[in-house]
């Protein structure tokens, strides 16, 4: 027993620590999708920029600068994104915004490409976050440590305004009935901003976290961390903030722990049977309310 | 009504949505050839009980039979068994479930409108009958494709024709469905109902939004074609004067259980029916 | 004023007409269709090869192979409604199953270096060849080796429906593309890699291209050809009693389901017979490429082909050819100086690799937020009815003149 933890501890921690990094853009997606009822394509692309945007604002700044800018570039891309691309579309079908999503992700990609070259880019190492520590027995960096804490943290915090605020109030009316909450006099646009800041500041934490580990950005780095986010926001279900932080520690780890098996191939695979496994059992998800339409 | 047969029969159904109880141990019998009404204050349960005849809905609890043979059967089960709040239960837990497929029960027979129209709007008046001829076309994808089907084909479009033009839309058939009026519009559900060959005819409140003389009209339309397909017609409707004209019997629910039956003369002169209608004063 | 007699027009002629219009579109249909033909034909055996040629070519070629594939993404999203994104996935089985199914078998230690020379010791061409003759064999082979992309794809497409048709559209979007992702995985695993190859490159595969018959060549016209087919089968879907059961579904579920269609069985129906002409695209797209790798079929792919539906219009066949090849065109050849630094002589500051990509996504973007209904909309192209439009456009700018006219006439009177 104890020799199957001491060779899987590795796995297992990395596991925790990119569960701990899906979550953050998992949250992203859940309260995008709980409000507009849209799967926001274009959230792993942001995620993706924002790493962009670390490199390309440490070259020339101190960390303590270029940190704080790029949670404030990634919320204003994120804000910008919402209001050039979905607002037009509110009364549109759901098809023709999804695919406006597409199209973002499709036009972040591109510029992504275009301003890297289509070349990695190494990410630059955060000092305190890239230490090495040694936890039973196992060397890894100190991010794999402080990712969960700060995750939960951040979670925790996030559910307290939805729950104790009004913007928090307002935006549980909003995904309950947006129609009925437009005719209360929520601002309805307002809300939906405040969802895209708080997902992308989110996305943002995420990126620093996550691209310490992996160390360098490509223009389709953010494709695959997306799409398991939002996998992890469905097998939590969609809509439910601790939902998608349970998902996507259960996919980190899962993932980390099929690597360590030897089976690298499927690790990606793995989610996405995951996600089928899912929407055939329990299509609302873990903590999924279930909706029946009317005839 | 023992000598003549039942098309419909409807027997101890209840639906229950979590703790709300929508229908309650409802119990219906639409004879052969008759027109028969389901009337209720807003809110009763009327389309939740035709949800449930038609395959959209599986009820909790009940059975309903078609020409004698069960299309739904259902008893509490799972989460439900706890939480059922209606009667009848012990009664169907040895049977089988039967759940169908809304279009299962068309095939059977049954042809339904629905209360907030809904047309296929990309497809013509005419796309729109000759579509629901689709269901008892003996043709397969293949034979359709390749056009090995022509001569089903032109017998589906002439019929559908045919049908247009009993029923005065033949001179829209080349429009959108939704640009007819609204009354034109309820006519071509009707008529695209009438085209799946049905024996027994729901309509979902047909007469919403017509004015009197369109209501008028309508009253002789659903008789006119019960005697002409030789239909049985099961109605939900709130226009009084319509079902009194034309209904041969009527039920009367009310949060969901059946307050009234009779012919129209005695449920209009029931006092309980009359209450639920008008409400009752709380003084009194 | 002109939309109001347009419109006027068009109620009181279009029944009598539309017949008619039929006729006079099929008409010129064929007649382009052969021309286009005899051009084709041209360009294989005849035209000089120059640097317009030489572009032409490729961009030709892949924007019929585009259409098709658009076509077939168009039957289910646009058609029927169902927003599926696993094309890449059934374009990789096609592609797949095409190559490993013709790759000569003296090559075969040269392709599966890494896994003994593979498990299938058979190629389809050569095994028809050795009865019919090699010429021959290749290209009967290539054909059945197409169809059987197809078969896979459609199979794989029908077990993967069974579960995933149940789900409603933004749940069936991820999970279709989950199972895209799911296939790449697999097909880039070693364990299969004696049919697959694992991650490594599939090559020397039948290519039609370099194929002739006596001394021609048919390179650019065969993928025309196949897309031909294949899309005119779509179209002959499409005008069936199933297409418009497609349509109902799309429309209005609920009735379509009221009206005695089965939900299930048609959208498997749908979804089969598009998987299908994705396999047999996919197999095409091989054949193009000369080389192909699972890797490469990535969920990107499935955008680019769910973006051209939209710019050509959803639920329209001819704009999707039209988007396909205007896509590819701009891709490919016209757009590329974009990427080369500068316009002729004159070197132009932010022109370098990578702008045409951002140029186009932003006229992506400009079409799916303010011309959403595409180049098309739903409709098709009609000359019949393009002519009468012109000519209605034409009347009413006299009868507006006109009107203009009486009016300056009537205050001229006033005065």
């Amino acid at each position: 027993m104890s020799d199957f933890i001491s060779a899987n501890l590795p796995y297992l921690l990395a596991g925790i620590s990119v569960g701990g990094q899906y979550a953050l853009i998992a949250i992203g997606y859940t309260m995008v999708y709980g409000i507009l009822r849209l799967i926001n394509f274009a959230h792993g692309d942001v995620f993706m920029v924002a790493g962009l945007v670390m490199i390309y604002t440490t070259a020339s700044l101190p960390m303590y600068v270029s940190i704080p800018i790029v949670l404030v570039a990634t919320v204003l891309l994120g804000f910008l994104i919402e209001r050039v691309a979905y607002k037009p579309l509110r009364s549109a079908p759901r098809m023709s915004v999804m695919i406006s999503a597409i199209g973002v992700s499709y036009l972040l990609q591109n510029c992504a490409l275009y301003f890297t070259g289509g070349l990695p880019q190494t990410y630059p190492s955060i000092p305190w976050l890239s230490n090495s520590v040694e936890i039973f027995g196992a060397t890894t960096k100190m991010v794999t440590v402080v990712t969960p804490v700060l995750t939960i943290i951040l979670v925790v915090v996030l559910v307290l305004l939805i729950k104790y605020t009004k913007i928090g109030m307002a935006m549980r009316a909003v995904s309950r009935d947006f129609e009925t909450s437009q005719l209360m006099g929520i601002k309805i646009n307002s809300v939906i901003s405040f969802t895209f800041v708080i997902g992308c500041f989110l996305a943002a934490v995420g990126s620093l976290l996550y691209f310490t580990n992996y160390q360098s950005v490509i223009p389709t780095s953010g494709a695959m961390p997306g799409l398991k986010a939002f996998v992890a926001a469905v097998f939590g279900g969609i809509g439910s903030i601790p939902g998608a932080v349970i998902g996507a520690f259960i996919i980190g780890i899962c993932e980390n722990i099929i690597k360590g098996a030897g089976l690298t191939t499927f690790s990606d695979a793995f989610t996405f049977v995951l996600l089928i496994v899912i929407l055939m059992v329990k299509p609302t998800g873990i903590f999924g309310e279930k909706a029946t339409d009317k005839v | 009504m023992s000598d003549t047969k039942n098309v419909l029969h409807v027997e101890n159904v209840t639906m229950q949505f979590g703790g709300v109880v929508a229908v309650n141990n409802l119990n219906i019998d639409v004879p052969e050839n008759q027109i028969v009404a389901l009337i209720g204050p807003n809110g009763a349960g009327k389309t939740t009980a035709f949800n449930c005849i038609t395959g959209v809905y599986q009820p909790t609890n009940g059975v309903v039979e078609f020409m004698g043979e069960p299309i739904v059967s259902a008893h509490p089960t799972g989460k439900m068994k706890a939480q059922y709040k209606g009667e009848n239960a012990e009664l169907y837990l040895k049977n089988r479930l039967i759940n169908p497929t809304p279009d299962e029960i068309t095939q059977r027979g049954i042809a339904r409108t629905f209360q907030n129209i809904r047309l296929w709007k990309s497809m013509t008046v005419f796309e729109n009958v000759l579509l629901a001829k689709h269901m008892r076309a003996k043709q397969n994808v293949f034979s359709a494709t390749f056009r090995g089907n022509a001569k089903e084909e032109k017998r589906m479009r002439d019929e559908t024709m045919a049908l247009l033009e009993e029923q005065g839309l033949d001179k829209y058939k080349d429009d959108l469905a939704t640009s007819l009026p609204y009354g034109l519009q309820r006519r071509l559900e009707i008529a695209r109902a009438l085209a799946t060959d049905p024996k027994l005819l729901l309509l979902d409140e047909p007469a919403a939004g017509m004015n009197p003389q369109e209501t008028q009209e309508l009253a002789a339309f659903i008789k006119q074609i019960r005697d002409k397909y030789n239909l049985t017609v099961f109605l939900i409707e709130h226009h009084m004067d319509l079902v009194m004209r034309i209904s041969d019997y009527i039920y009367v629910i009310d949060f969901g259980s059946k307050i009234a039956e009779g012919v129209p003369k005695d449920v209009q002169a029931n006092q309980r029916v009359i209450d639920a209608y008008l409400g009752v004063a709380e003084d009194e | 004023m002109g939309k109001k007699i347009n419109n006027a027009l068009n109620a009181s002629v279009r029944s009598p007409l539309q017949k008619d219009d039929k006729r006079t579109d099929r008409f010129v249909g064929v007649v382009l269709l052969a021309a286009l033909y005899v051009v084709l034909f041209l360009l294989d055996n005849f035209l000089p090869q120059n640097s317009f040629t030489l572009m032409m070519i490729p961009v030709l070629k892949k924007g019929a192979i585009y259409s098709l594939l658009c076509v077939s993404m168009n039957l289910l999203n646009g058609f029927t409604g169902l927003f599926s994104l696993g094309q890449a996935g059934f374009m990789l089985l096609g592609a797949y199953t095409y190559a490993i199914f013709t790759i000569p078998v003296d090559q075969h230690a040269t392709v599966y270096q890494y896994f003994d020379g593979g498990a299938i010791q058979f190629s389809i061409p050569e095994a028809i060849g050795s009865a019919i003759g090699h010429n021959a064999g290749s290209w009967i082979g290539a054909i059945i080796a197409i169809i059987l992309a197809g078969i896979v794809a459609a199979v794989f497409a029908a077990l993967i429906g069974i579960p995933v048709l149940r789900l409603k559209s933004d749940y069936l979007a991820i999970a279709t593309l989950g199972f895209a992702e799911i296939i790449r995985a697999v097909f880039q695993w070693s364990g299969l890699g004696v049919i697959t190859n694992g991650s490594n490159l599939l090559r020397k595969y039948t290519n039609l291209a370099s194929m002739k018959i006596g001394s021609l060549s048919f390179a650019t016209m065969f993928p025309f050809l196949i897309a031909t087919v294949c899309i005119g089968i779509i179209v002959l879907l499409i005008n069936s009693s199933y297409g418009r059961a497609f349509k109902a579904i799309r429309d209005d579920e609920i009735a379509a389901e009221a009206m005695g269609i089965n939900l299930f069985k048609h959208k498997m129906m749908s979804f089969v017979i598009s998987s299908f002409f994705a396999g047999v695209g996919g197999a095409l797209l091989a054949m193009y490429q000369t080389t192909i790798q699972a890797a490469a079929f990535k969920t990107a792919m499935t955008y680019e082909i769910l973006l051209m539906v939209v710019i050509g219009g959803i639920g329209s066949i001819s704009g999707s050819c039209i988007a396909a090849f205007l896509y590819t065109a701009c891709n490919e050849w016209w757009l590329r100086f974009l990427d080369s630094g500068h316009i002729g002589s004159m070197s132009v500051p932010f022109f370098r690799d990578g702008f045409r990509k951002v140029v186009f996504s932003v006229i992506i973007m400009v079409i799916v937020l303010f011309f959403s209904r595409g180049i098309m909309g739903d409709k098709e192209l009609s000359f019949a009815g393009l002519v009468r439009k012109f000519k209605c456009r034409k009347a009413a700018k006299a009868a507006s003149v006109e009107a203009a006219d009486t009016d300056a006439n009537n205050t001229k009177e006033a005065e």
